[in-house]
């Protein structure tokens, strides 16, 4: 292993969540799905965020990302306060989000070129991580002619292609199947060891949280359970099925009431 | 992990056997492309020869590729091809230049589409040709009345496609595009632009169509020049074979819009048929 200490990025990818509140109204009725949510998240950390449907897992990686605006709270990244959308951060969502009309490269070139990198710059660039993502030799080719797991990797290269301090990933393995899905939390581990990147990852799969993650939230979906935090001390790479790895997934398993 | 492969081109001649095979291969498809066109126009040939037709209305094939051959030649045909391409191809062009346009705002702009969408419904339902004569009332019987009832007829299909291509463009993708900081400006751009080509093309497609219908319908009521009034003035005078090469003409050019339009649309839109 060339990488086993965790790469020291000083403040760099530093997220604070402070007191955070949204809600929504349903059908004349108000839902409040953040209530004062508190987190912490260090440099170069990688924090998983799990929790029943609708308990708020997916909108606060949208507060976070700038997409939605909170009621209440402050977000902050290293340090500053921060509002909407901005270039210390990037988002994978579930769905590749690819656009159809242009090639891998081009697709994958399309953040840098969004944030005014010249074509040139920006293709050799977007090379350097098609070929990390594991698909050299795709370069040309068009969304419709790759498979559902190849795709999502063209949509995790774009993220990284613009070089974020920190990654949101909007359960970016959840449409994929089992095998598919295995490889890739392999690569996700990987890229963020090798990218130094904050990842804070919404997901439904609690081994996929025990794998990836060095902290999991736990939010809760009634207003009376508190999220809580839940310390992962764990060797990388993981083993899935060291006695330590089965243990807290048990323990996870055990905060959803699932035995 | 599975992409097209492309075939290799052989590097040697094939041996005349494997040509032989090609051959036979591309007559059998040609044969069932084209199969049943044949048959219909060898059945026209020897109905009407041998008399099984009337042949007075549906004169033999060799009589009407004369007549179209005489009028080539003679540039009579020539002249109403001429104008009526003029008519219809300065009637799409304005609807087409209208028409993207003014459909790409409209599908951005919630408010404007809202506003102005009864009345685009309403003014769609009336019937071009129930509406010449008022064109013809303001524009008088020269060319611009012509002009501007197929231009009218032509612009809703072109504007509407627009408008709908717009507004289906996946929400995801303009999602997407602002995460990365796209303005305004260069998410229409970078995908709502490009996501609606293919609808605009629909658009075209059907606007061209439309073109070259309302061209023969006005060219029929007040032209004395033009395709469509040659097939009215030939059936007038009884000069059948005339007529059918005019109807001809006319088959021909909505064919050569239709290629036009599709090939071009391959070009731009080979994404979306890449597998």
């Amino acid at each position: 292993m060339v990488l086993t200490e965790p790469i020291t990025r000083p403040a760099a990818g530093e997220v604070t969540i402070r007191d955070l509140f949204k809600s929504f109204t349903l059908n004349g009725r108000r839902l409040d799905v953040l209530r004062g949510i508190d987190l912490q998240v260090r440099g170069g950390e990688a924090i998983a965020i799990v929790g029943p449907s609708g308990c708020g897992k997916t909108t606060l990686l949208r507060v976070l990302a700038g997409l939605e605006d909170p009621d209440r709270g402050d977000v902050l990244i290293d340090g500053a306060p921060v509002h909407g959308i901005g270039n210390q951060r990037a988002v994978i969502f579930q769905e590749p989000r690819l656009l159809p009309w242009l090639t891998v490269t081009q697709n994958v070139a399309f953040g840098l070129e969004v944030r005014g990198t010249d074509r040139i710059k920006a293709a050799e660039k977007a090379r350097h991580y098609i070929r990390l993502v594991g698909l050299g030799g795709f370069e040309e080719a068009y969304p419709c002619q790759l498979s559902g797991g190849m795709a999502q990797r063209v949509g995790i290269a774009r993220a990284l292609t613009v070089q974020p301090e920190i990654l949101l990933l909007d359960e970016p393995l959840g449409a994929l199947d089992a095998m598919t899905k295995l490889t890739m939390q392999e690569e996700l581990s990987r890229i963020w060891r090798e990218e130094g990147v904050t990842m804070i990852l919404v997901t439904h799969d609690l081994e996929e949280a025990i794998y990836l993650a060095d902290r999991v939230l736990v939010m809760s979906k009634d207003s009376g359970t508190p999220t809580r935090l839940i310390d992962l001390d764990l060797p990388r790479p993981r083993d899935r099925s060291a006695p330590v790895f089965v243990a807290l997934r048990r323990r996870l398993m055990a905060e959803f009431g699932l035995h | 992990m599975t992409l097209e492969t492309l075939e290799t081109p052989a590097l040697s001649a094939p041996p005349a056997r494997v040509v032989a095979a090609r051959l036979a291969q591309a007559g059998r498809s040609g044969f069932a492309r084209y199969g049943l066109l044949a048959g219909f126009l060898i059945l026209w040939q020897v109905g009407s020869t041998q008399g099984w037709l009337n042949a007075t209305v549906f004169p033999p094939l060799d009589l009407i590729f004369a007549a179209l051959w005489d009028g080539l030649a003679s540039g009579a045909l020539i002249d109403d091809i001429a104008i009526s391409l003029q008519r219809s191809g300065l009637a799409f062009a304005a609807a087409v230049v209208l028409g993207i346009p003014l459909g790409l705002f409209m599908g951005q702009i919630r408010a404007v589409e809202h506003a102005l969408d009864p009345i685009l419904q309403f003014f769609r339902q009336t019937s071009a040709l129930a509406l010449y004569p008022v064109f013809i009332l303001l524009l008088g019987l020269g060319e611009a009345s012509k002009v501007f009832v197929i231009f009218w007829a032509t612009l809703f299909p072109v504007l509407l496609a627009t408008i709908g291509g717009v507004k289906e463009v996946d929400r995801k993708l303009i999602e997407m595009a602002r995460t990365y900081g796209a303005t305004r400006g260069t998410v229409f751009r970078r995908v709502v632009l490009p996501a609606s080509v293919p609808s605009i093309f629909v658009g075209l497609r059907l606007s061209a169509t439309t073109a070259l219908l309302l061209l023969i319908a006005a060219e029929m009521i007040g032209a004395n020049r033009g395709l469509g009034f040659q097939v009215m003035n030939a059936q007038y005078n009884f000069q059948i074979p005339l007529m059918f090469a005019a109807i001809f003409l006319l088959a021909l050019l909505g064919l050569a819009a239709n290629f036009t339009l599709v090939t071009l649309q391959r070009r731009l839109c080979r994404w979306a048929e890449a597998n």
